[in-house]
């Protein structure tokens, strides 16, 4: 798995690549809780188009970045999710908890 | 059968798929009993995550080939990462090191009007006995991280059981192929 972050003004774009599991959402979570915690973005967004398998420690980490999002009073944004990725946060009851787009642009607009 | 044995050495992990040979695979029903009766597949590998991804894709590679649909590849492969990362955490509390083995085991199911076949995986592990009350799930109504491993494995397996036997941890977990629906979704 690969992580790069982007800034576009006030938004913090992440582009992940590979597969987010037990080997590697530890990565993710501590790139996620420093942006929203330590650097207060006001909106993060995870670009998830080129992750083709998401398992339930991703999930958690997401769902870490969306709760300390949520303590700042910032916002979490997740696009592109593969079939794998919205299957698991359907599964989980966490798509619609999720501000969740199709596309980078939709979510740059949303 | 395939046989895929994994060694580290140092940092590299070597991996070997081997195919063995009939009179060797009745040497190898000799010697594990019931679990090899109907094996397609075994894997032995020790509880490193940086491994789960290969198993990923053997288990992917031997659901299409077992005539499952798109999704129930997904779903078979999805219960196997869940189970592994499960034994890694809590049965072996994070080591790289200790065995997993796994076999997966082609079944029919019997005495039912939609006798069918399935996919039968059993892993196995050394770790200390589970406590059955570790193995309930959390409300999904909460929304915290954490949790999910076991939702996932129940969600998409037909058949999820534990027992401890001969000091290992046995998961056992089915699922059948699901006649006439084919589903394109990739």
């Amino acid at each position: 798995m690969q992580i790069s972050s982007r800034q576009l003004d006030k938004t913090t774009i992440f582009d992940v690549s590979g597969d987010i599991d037990l080997a590697n959402s530890p990565a993710v979570r501590k790139a996620l809780l420093k942006e929203v915690r330590d650097n207060r973005t006001p909106r993060v967004v995870m670009n998830l188009s080129k992750v083709r398998y998401i398992d339930s420690s991703g999930v958690a980490s997401l769902v870490e970045g969306l709760k300390a999002s949520r303590d700042v009073g910032s916002r979490f944004i997740l696009f592109g999710l593969s079939t794998s990725a919205r299957e698991v946060l359907q599964l989980s009851r966490l798509l619609k908890i999720f501000e969740v787009y199709d596309n980078e642009e939709q979510a740059l607009a949303g | 059968m395939f046989a895929l044995e994994s060694s580290q050495r140092g940092e590299e992990i070597e991996f070997q798929m081997k195919i063995l040979h009939p009179a060797r695979r009745s040497k190898a029903r000799e010697r594990n009993g019931d679990l090899s009766r109907g094996l397609l597949l075994r894997l032995e590998l020790p509880s490193d995550p940086s491994l789960l991804c290969a198993v990923r894709g053997a288990v992917e590679r031997l659901t299409e080939s077992f005539g499952f649909s798109a999704p129930d590849c997904r779903a078979v492969t999805r219960a196997v990462d869940e189970a592994l990362t499960n034994i890694i955490r809590h049965s072996y509390n994070g080591r790289s090191d200790r065995p997993i083995e796994m076999f997966f085991r082609s079944v029919h199911r019997q005495a039912t009007p939609d006798a069918s076949e399935g996919l039968e995986i059993l892993l196995c592990d050394r770790g200390p006995s589970i406590n059955r009350a570790q193995l309930c799930m959390r409300a999904l109504e909460e929304v915290k991280p954490g949790g999910l491993g076991l939702h996932f494995i129940r969600q998409s397996m037909d058949v999820v059981e534990y027992k401890r036997a001969k000091g290992t941890n046995r998961l056992r977990l089915v699922k059948y192929v699901r006649a006439a629906k084919q589903d394109s979704n990739s």
